[in-house]
């Protein structure tokens, strides 16, 4: 049961003041366990890169050593390939992360703050939507969204194609925006309720303190969840192979199907996949770690 | 009732058997004190005893369940009351200090009048400089929260109220989280506003210092104020037995 973590003054009573010191904690948006993915990742070795790769490539080989398909021929197929499954299919991922990331961070911190709204009205459906889309399997979410779209929408006279990849931008989007609206709310959650009664007691509005109390401190600590989720959608990204979209490896498939199908190289080709995206998300991960760190001292 | 008839001859702060409840956890059962301007207030007693709630309902930090209190004649748990204005005559100076840390010291003292006050950016300049120079903190405008020390953020913190120029200070605890040696400059700084006429109301655990600046002290126990007068009896002629015993454990 996903629990509201109440803020004193914004959606429970004002707590007691006795005297009682307060244990010194930096919550982490959302609690530690937020950033676990990153923190995974960035604690494997540079080295398993090469290390993979070459596993990979050699994999023919040993599966089946009686083929008369050779390495050589594996990796010359592979080299051949490279700059299409690169320049059509993984930029094409990067672009479908980062158009999902800017609108579900839109999306996401606005319904974080509709989260934290003193009224009920607002902040309990904007809770259930979180919580609906945080908790939902991401593929039934794309399928939805792909088939409850319309092909084209009309306006004016004007009609305009959607094409499948702004559609799966959009699928995506929906989980991003929730889990970046727990961010948000996590990280407004995590600045001390007596911040709000300083400004409070100095007669600041409640957007006033908002936006330029409390706000202006979670920035920082939203960074590190935020590119962890950016992560993690990156690695989701491939789903969309499955509505279509022209990917890497929806590519993969075809350029295997253009050297025969033959199946050594399924996993020359497949683990080329794995390897680009970690040799994508490992710098963001370790970086995320860094961040972490930073800012978690710092306080 | 009405705030045009309050006259500097009354009360400045008028509680009137205020109740006050924590769900069924009852911390103030009828609790009446008054506070004329200019006067210094003290309000003891052990951990639990309600006077921090107390403090805090009298800028509707608390919400109250029954009574009535007045700043300045205006009902401060009326239904429409416009909590803006009653921030604006009384500040507040907490415990934990509550410094905006991502703002330096000069920062935190402009603010709120900039923002709520609304006044031209000059004037709350030279007076936000002027007011850290009273605390005694010349020289650490551009400075962070986090690279003062307790002593001197919560100087800060009591410039910043006093830059909305209040009426009446009310003080939580401010030394309880404070190192010994840096309680004394805090307590200076109390002591010159003091000087200088402020209305103040503070919640305290230094007897000495109590006995020193208050005009009257109130002991408070278990939600009721169970004693009170000028510190020279309170001290020496405590009559309640709860009192005597509360004064031999700290003094």
């Amino acid at each position: 049961m996903a629990m509201l973590k109440s803020i004193p003054g914004i959606n429970s009573a004002s707590t007691t003041d006795m005297a009682v010191l307060k244990p010194v904690s930096v919550a982490t948006p959302g609690g530690a366990s937020d950033i676990n993915f990153s923190r995974f990742i960035a604690d494997l070795p540079w080295w398993l890169l090469p290390a993979l790769a070459a596993i990979f490539m050699m994999w023919p080989l040993a599966a089946y050593a009686q083929s008369t398909y050779t390495m050589a021929d594996a990796t010359s197929a592979l080299v051949k390939w490279l700059p299409f499954l690169v320049f059509q299919g993984f930029v094409f991922n990067i672009l479908i992360s980062i158009t999902t990331m800017a609108l579900g961070t839109f999306a996401g911190v606005v319904l974080g703050l509709m989260q934290i709204s003193p009224n009920r009205l607002i902040s309990k459906p904007a809770w259930l939507i979180t919580q609906t889309f945080r908790n939902s399997p991401w593929l039934v979410l794309l399928f939805i969204v792909m088939l409850a779209f319309p092909f084209k929408i009309e306006i004016g006279g004007l009609i305009i194609q959607i094409p499948d990849w702004i559609k799966a931008v959009f699928g995506l989007s929906l989980p991003i925006m929730a889990n970046i609206s727990e961010v948000v709310r996590g990280a407004i959650a995590s600045v001390p309720s007596g911040q709000w009664e300083a400004a409070e007691s100095l007669a600041y509005s409640r957007q006033q303190t908002l936006w330029r109390i409390i706000l202006p401190q979670c920035f920082k600590r939203m960074i590190p969840p935020w590119m962890n989720w950016y992560a993690i959608l990156t690695m989701a990204t491939p789903l969309v192979s499955l509505l279509g979209v022209e990917e890497i490896v929806t590519l993969s498939r075809q350029a295997m199907a253009a050297e025969n199908g033959r199946p050594e190289l399924l996993v020359p080709f497949y683990g080329f996949c794995l390897v680009i995206f970690f040799a994508y998300c490992y710098p963001i991960a370790r970086g995320t770690i860094a961040l972490e760190r930073k800012y978690t001292v710092k306080l | 009732m009405s705030e045009t008839e309050w006259t500097p001859d009354q009360p400045i702060v008028s509680i009137k058997d205020v109740h006050k409840s924590f769900g069924d956890l009852e911390v103030l059962k009828g609790v009446s004190l008054d506070v004329m301007k200019g006067e210094v207030i003290c309000i003891i007693g052990p951990s639990g005893s309600g006077k921090s709630t107390l403090i805090r309902c009298i800028n509707a930090l608390n919400d109250i369940q029954a009574g009535s209190i007045q700043v300045e004649g205006q009902e401060v748990n009326a239904p429409g009351l416009d909590k803006l204005a009653l921030r604006k005559k009384v500040g507040m100076v907490f415990q934990q200090y509550n410094l905006f840390p991502h703002k330096t010291a000069l920062e935190n003292v402009m603010m709120a009048p900039l923002l709520v006050l609304k006044e031209p950016e000059d004037e709350v300049e030279k007076r936000a400089r002027a007011l850290v120079k009273k605390v005694r903190l010349e020289g650490k405008e551009d400075n962070y929260p986090g690279e003062l020390s307790g002593g001197q953020q919560q100087r800060v913190a009591i410039a910043r109220s006093l830059a909305m120029n209040p009426d009446v200070m009310l003080f939580d605890e401010v030394t309880a989280a404070l190192d010994p040696e840096t309680v004394k400059e805090v307590l200076v700084t109390i002591k010159d506003l003091a000087a200088e006429g402020m209305t103040c109301i503070l919640v305290t655990h230094e007897m000495g210092f109590a006995r020193e600046i208050a005009d009257h002290i109130y002991f408070t126990d278990r939600g009721v104020i169970v004693e009170h007068g000028p510190p020279k009896t309170f001290f020496k002629a405590a009559k309640d037995p709860r009192t005597r015993e509360f004064l031999s454990q700290i003094l």
